[in-house]
């Protein structure tokens, strides 16, 4: 298992793309919290999995004013009939080319899977980690964590 | 750990003693398959246990996935406001694959429940609050899915099949006897 950048890190900035043709970049998102969730895959292959749970509880850490990103290496065109199919609300990020570089700068990334970890990262209002969290990647790690960082974060 | 942030009170749906020896939580949702598929399950493991066994429904719909499952927990609410929570909850789970506003006034209609009132109720979203109670009290726990359960406050991970609760019910057994 990797281990995730720790709190108190400064989040590592990065620029990928969020549809075919735009790119978000973290620092654009400067002086709001940040939640970047890290997943192996799209299309997982249950009933509310973790992107389509983080969606239906988005309202929440909207009202905490905090941006919810997704990030795995699948690419835009997946991402895009993924998002589209579970209705999600949130931007999904393709660490895809070159593949997993920004999941390696987080500790995120599964070598012998070529994949994400399932892996949570609350990032402050200046860009630093105040949470992060390594789940074991066949457990879905809910909210919970997350909601629990919102609320304690320093306004 | 996963640990479960709002304590099983009498306002909740309960089948059996709240002073079990050991309460099983589930968060689910009456659209969600899964949640169909442990509804019998849940079933064998209350009659496994008996008295030993209380058991708790929380409201997780997953609206964005579930076209109906918002207006099913809303219904299940609204007949718990007329006594026959379980009674709804049991019709919903066993007519699953029909389900809608019709089959919900239908259900009403065979519980004995007004169905004016409920489509009424339904309209104002009268029992909203409460379900979004319940889905905010889940999301803070670490529902991570439907149906998630918790076993004497402790998220169970990994496979809901009836002989995998009864284990993991027996485990929790053995450990509250070891603490008396």
């Amino acid at each position: 298992m990797s281990r995730v950048l720790a709190p108190g890190t400064s989040a590592p900035d990065f620029t990928l793309n969020v549809t075919p043709d735009q790119k978000l970049s973290l620092s654009e998102l400067r002086g709001r919290p940040v939640i970047l969730a890290f997943y192996p895959a799209d299309w997982s292959p249950v009933c509310g999995d973790q992107m389509a749970l983080y969606n239906e509880i988005l309202p929440e850490f909207t009202k905490a004013g905090a941006e919810m990103v997704g990030i795995s290496v699948d690419g835009v065109w997946c991402h895009d009939a993924f998002a589209k199919d579970r209705n999600l609300h949130f931007p999904l990020l393709s660490d895809f080319e070159p593949k997993g570089e920004v999941s390696k700068k987080y500790g995120a990334y599964r070598n012998g899977d070529g994949t994400c970890e399932r892996a949570l990262f609350v990032i402050d209002r200046k860009g630093i980690i105040f949470w992060s969290y390594l789940s074991p990647v066949a457990v879905n790690p809910g909210a919970d964590g997350i909601l629990q960082a919102l609320q304690d974060m320093p306004r | 750990m996963a640990t479960l942030k709002v304590p099983v009170t009498a306002t909740d749906h309960i089948q059996g003693d709240i002073k079990a020896p050991v309460t099983l939580v589930e968060y689910g949702d009456y659209e969600c398959p899964h949640c169909g598929h442990a509804y019998p399950i849940v079933k064998q493991v209350q009659k496994h246990f008996g008295k030993r066994l209380a058991f708790v429904f929380r409201n997780f719909p997953l609206t964005e996935i579930h076209l109906n499952a918002e207006v099913a927990a809303e219904s299940a609410e609204f007949a718990a406001a007329q006594g026959k929570f379980w009674e709804m909850h049991d019709a919903i789970f066993e007519n699953q694959e029909g389900l809608g506003l019709p089959l919900l006034l239908k259900l009403a209609g065979s519980l004995k429940l007004d169905a004016t009132a409920l489509r009424n109720a339904l309209e104002n979203r009268q029992y909203a609050p409460r379900v979004r109670e319940d889905f905010l009290g889940g999301a803070r726990s670490g529902v991570n899915g439907t149906p998630t359960f918790f076993i004497n406050g402790r998220r169970h991970d990994g496979p809901f099949e009836t002989e995998d609760l009864i284990e993991a019910i027996d485990e929790r057994l053995t450990e509250t006897k070891a603490t008396v």
